[in-house]
This record gives C-alpha cells, structure tokens and sequence, in this order.
C-alpha cells in the first residue's frame, strides 16, 4: 500500500473538507478561525472553499457552545471550535446541563449533531490554564460520547464518524500532536465510535491508552523490547462508549495491564476503565491494574516543573517492569 | 390567556393534591405577555422558555393532554415523563423547551438565530427569560453575539418582580431593563404586560424587524408574579396587600375583557362561556393523564443516544 503521509492538522482539514462538501449544513463556529484557519492552522482552505460556513466569533464560550445546540436543534450540524478544552469551563451549562440532557429529558423528540472540538494537553509549556486533560468529566455526564484520537488516520476516521453522529460528542484533539505525521488513507475513512485498535501486538502487557499516552506508550513499548518485554498498546480511540471487547481479547492475552494517560491520575479515565475490568475481567489478571498519569496538581509552566508533573515514559517502563515483576 | 390561567390553576391545585411530584412555578398574573407576544408568532417559528413556561407553552399551540401528562409524570406526556414542569418541549411547534437552568434558553435561542440566518428562511426567535436571568452572563453573550450577526432574535424579558425571593429593585442596577438594549446598540422596549394590546403591538414591532432581517429587540414585559416562587412558597418577602393591589386593578384577563366589553365583543354570558369551554377541556386534559399509565422504570434507561 502506497503510504499517504500527513499531519493530525493536515488530517483534520482533509476530513472536514470531505464532510462539507458532502453535507451543506455542517458549519464551524468559535474564536479566531477564518483570518488563520484555526490558531493552530487545523481548518486551512475551509475559510476559502465555504465561505459563510466557518464563523468567527465573539471571545464568548458560553454563547459559542449554545448557539451550537440551538443550530443543532434546528437543523443543522454544528462543530464548536472550544480554542483551547480548557474553556469548557465557560461553558459548561451548555455543555453538561444542556447538550447532555435535552435529547433525553425531551423525551427523545430531537436529536444533537453537534461536535464540540476541544484542543487539549500540555507539554506546550502553556500552564495550568491552557494545558489540562478533561476527558474524564464529560465521560461523567451521561448524554455525551468522548472521542480522544492519536495518530492522524485516526484523527480523519473518528472527526468523520463524529460528524456523522446524531449525538453529542466531546473531540479531544491534544495541540503537541498536531504536527505528528502518519499514514492517513485517502478514501471515506470512518472509525466507528467505541473502536478501540490493538496497535502493536505484544503478549506480557496491555498498555491501554489514548491519545497523547499512545505515543508515550509507544516509546515505552521500544523501551521494555530491548528488556524482553513484549508489550501490547490497545489505544482506546473512544472513551464512551469504551470498547471493553478489544481490552477483554488483550488482557486476556497477556493478564497484565497497564494504563496510560496524561489526565492527573485521580479520578481520572484509568479509574474507571481499572473497575470495568477488575468486575469483568478479574479472573484472568495475573497482577493489579496499574495506572500512569499526570501528578494531582495544576500544570506548572516552568520546564522542570512541568515535565516533572506529566507522566514519562520512564514512569511507563517502571509500572510495567512491577506488573511484570521485573 | 384564559387557558393559561385555568391550566396554571389546575396545576397549582393538582400539586396541593399530590399528583404533580416535585416543583411548579406558576405564571398566573402574566398571561398577557405570554399569549401578547405568542399570538404575533407563526407555528414555524423558535421559542425557548423558563421555570415558569407553561404559559409560552400553551399560547404556541401545545397540546394540553401532553402537557398534564408531562406534569403527572406520565408515559403520554410530551417527555414520556423524563422533563416534567421544568424541563418540556415540542419541537412540532418550534418550542424548543423550557429550561430548569436560569437564562439557559438565551445561547440556545442564539443558535436558533443562526440557523435560520443560515439557511436563509424568514422564521423568528424568541426567548423568555425573567428579570433574575437578566443578570447573568449568558445574557450578555447573546446578545451581543445576535446584535453583531442581526440575527432574528427576540430577547423578551418577564420583569415580574421577583427573582426567586430576591426583589428586582434590589438585583438589577437598572428600573427598565429594556435600557440594557443599548448596550448592544439594538432596541429596547419596555411595556405594561397586564395590558396585553400594549404587548401585541411591542412584540408585533419586534417580530417585523427580526423577520426583515434588521436583527434582535428587547422587550420588557413588566408584570407582577401573583403566585410565589414555587407553589409552597412561604412568600416572607412580601404582603397580601401587595398582591392583592395587582390581583384586583391591574389582572391582564379582567383588563382585556372589560375593553372587549366596552367594544361590545364579549358580554357577561360569551365571558362565561369561555371560561366554561376552557374549564371542560382541561377537565379532560386531566383525566387522559389521570388514566395515563406510568413509564415502565426500565424507560429510564432509553432516549439517551440517537445510537448507543
């Protein structure tokens, strides 16, 4: 196969691209998007090929997020452009009380295609506010779907999947990803929501992982190779609906897992993928579930600071190296 | 209005007697801005509401045994019994619910805005919000944010004095919060809305430039809440005498009958008659939710997901 490569960003536009000019309903609206086609150049040539179709707004997160959900519920297929994830937080009324819940306690008589993009991570030397991991809160709130992709094939496959959705959907896209390059098929290329895929096969460990984490996995995964130790990376993709079918064929391969993600490890997404499979999977453990995450603090700006708080790869080998009883 | 008022009745009785579960905020005394501003839309246009929405609801053309339904937390009513009071829509309508969170409906009804700028159809949009919606943050947003696009918006805010127990003499930093509007360089208008004429006429005004494509107004409609916050309010914020001196003089159903009167329109006996008619079909609105069946519990686990 003729390798095809681009950028997450690079990904990101062609999908987007390919959607509206399938769907004329499908808009973009948030901060500082036309003049720059997106602050991290993720909608490059869209301003040009639908104008009118990508809206720059006002700095009002909370305005931005519902008059998505008011377009949504009219007719049309909004994708929220939220800046930075962080901002969530201006918006979370429309965002847990309103987008989560009005399909249901509506008694199901409308439907919310809208996609609230979220730039999420650190590693940008950006700082407490501009830097977190989120996911978990809105795995938290029923009525949304969470979708984390990696790589940029999956970026493509998942943002038009997510299009495509009549329901909410969180899109956590980290921002130092945005410039990795990777295979990305050229045709209609959909990954279903709660697909997860085995990308390195390995029979001692499990690492199950998301976005930012996968690569770090990766790496750690090159790392335990060189110690004999054949790890598995299953990168999740979605984190609701979770594809426990796909963690139950790899742990029950390697009766070990290890969980990697970048959100701070308390209550983060590890906790409750660590429950599922204690209460499903419990009998083919070999070791306690291992968890690799951020430190519980705010992100600290100051580089030794900041890479101290983040997981490593290093952290990653030593959970493995424990479960592993190395 | 008379229907608002005998729903708004009933309901208030019903939840006395136990068969409506937990709140209700009644808007008896404000009929002439819900039905003022509702009997100058067209069924194809947008409108959210509040807490205390049951008398948007009605004026839009809801259907009253859905609604009672949707009270008694019933199978048949318009949320399946998943909303309740607070928490109703009808999207055949264009209502596009009511919502349990203060000025929750103003980004919503923004985005309403948008998408029928977007797809170019002359429909309206217009949100109910009160005056203790009027200072949050949202409100600002919106309309600002429908100010700068033009969007065809009507921002229309129940000034009925009260937010929750909290006086609006009190919380807002304005007496006429239709002079906000001029922050957002759009035109605010503040009416009597006991006199439902002087409603019709302020919300014709607003419908016609939004549907010309000239942008959002703010209407104020000045009321007085009748009832409390919710039915069991203990109301230690106010008096009787006060009450009753908006009940007696200035209630927007006895105002507009007496003009109908005069004009020789109505009399005593159509007055009555009217009264009568609405009376019979919520008595049968009542009784199809009266033998309406609960939702199986097992239902609370549907309608989450479009697809799981």
């Amino acid at each position: 196969m003729q390798e095809r490569i681009m950028t997450s960003s690079g990904a990101l536009a062609e999908a987007l691209h390919e959607e509206m000019s399938r769907d004329e309903s499908i808009f973009i609206i948030g901060e500082d998007l036309v003049s720059h086609a997106g602050i991290f150049g993720q909608f490059v040539g869209i301003p040009e090929k639908f104008p009118g179709r990508i809206i720059d707004t006002p700095i009002s997160e909370t305005c931005i997020v519902g008059s998505g959900l008011g377009a949504a519920m009219t007719g049309m297929r909004p994708i929220v452009d939220l800046h930075f994830s962080d901002f969530v937080t201006c918006a979370m009324d429309e965002i847990a009380n309103q987008a989560a819940k009005i399909r249901y306690m509506f008694g199901a008589q409308v439907s919310l295609p809208m996609v609230i993009w979220c730039p999420d991570g650190a590693g940008l030397r950006a700082a407490a506010q501009h830097s977190q991991s989120l996911e978990s809160w809105f795995v938290h709130t029923p009525g949304l779907k969470v979708v984390v992709p990696s790589e940029p094939a999956d970026v493509k496959g998942l943002i038009k999947a997510s299009i495509r959705e009549d329901n909410p959907i969180m899109f956590f896209q980290h921002k130092k990803l945005f410039a990795k390059e990777g295979h990305v098929p050229e045709e209609d290329y959909i990954i279903p929501l709660g697909q997860a895929a085995i990308k390195r096969d390995g029979k001692d460990v499990s690492l199950l992982t998301y976005g930012s984490g996968y690569y770090l996995s990766a790496e750690a995964a090159d790392e335990l190779k060189k110690m004999d130790i054949d790890a598995e990376i299953v990168d999740l993709r979605t984190l609701k609906p979770v594809d426990m079918d796909t963690v139950g064929t790899s742990i029950k391969k390697t009766h070990r897992a290890v969980i990697v993600h970048e959100a701070c490890l308390t209550g983060g997404f590890g906790a409750e993928l660590t429950a599922l499979i204690q209460s499903e999977l419990f009998d083919y453990l070999d070791a306690p579930v291992t968890r690799v995450g951020a430190k519980d603090v705010p992100i600290p700006f100051s580089p030794p600071l900041e890479d101290f708080v983040l997981p490593s790869v290093s952290d990653v080998v030593n959970a493995v190296k424990a479960v592993t009883y190395r | 209005m008379v229907t608002v008022r005998q729903f708004e009745t009933m309901a208030g009785e019903m939840f006395a007697g136990g068969k409506i579960p937990g709140f209700i905020h009644l808007s008896i005394g404000q009929e002439g801005s819900s039905v003022g501003v509702c009997s100058v839309l067209r069924p194809d246009d947008y409108l959210t509401t509040t807490h205390r929405g049951h008398g948007h609801m009605i004026a839009k053309g809801a259907d009253l045994n859905k609604m009672v339904a949707e009270l008694f937390g019933k199978k048949t009513g318009y949320c399946k019994g998943k909303g309740g009071s607070m928490h109703i829509a009808d999207f055949s309508i264009g209502f596009l619910g009511a919502n349990g969170v203060v000025a929750g409906g103003l980004p919503i009804i923004t985005g309403a805005g948008l998408s029928i700028k977007m797809r170019k159809t002359d429909q309206v949009a217009i949100c109910f919000f009160g005056d203790g919606a009027s200072n949050r943050g949202p409100v600002h947003e919106a309309m600002n944010m429908a100010s700068i696009w033009k969007l065809p918006v009507i921002f229309c805010v129940e000034n009925n004095q009260f937010a929750s127990t909290t006086r609006t003499s009190y919380a807002c930093s304005v007496e006429d919060i239709a002079t906000r509007a001029a922050g957002y360089n759009m035109p605010g208008v503040s009416v009597d809305a006991n006199d439902i004429l002087a409603v019709r006429k302020a919300a014709t005004k607003a419908v016609a430039r939004a549907r010309k494509g000239e942008g959002p107004t703010l209407l104020e409609n000045k009321t007085y809440r009748i009832r409390g916050h919710f039915e069991g309010d203990p109301q230690k914020y106010r008096n009787d005498d006060e009450i009753a001196s908006w009940k007696d003089k200035l209630d927007p159903i006895n105002r507009f009958a007496k003009v109908l009167t005069q004009k020789k329109v109505l009399n005593e006996k159509k007055i009555q008659q009217i009264w009568d008619e609405v009376a019979a079909k919520l008595q049968a609105a009542v009784a199809f939710a009266e033998e309406s069946p609960f939702p199986e519990p097992e239902e609370a686990l549907d309608d989450l997901f479009v697809n799981p």
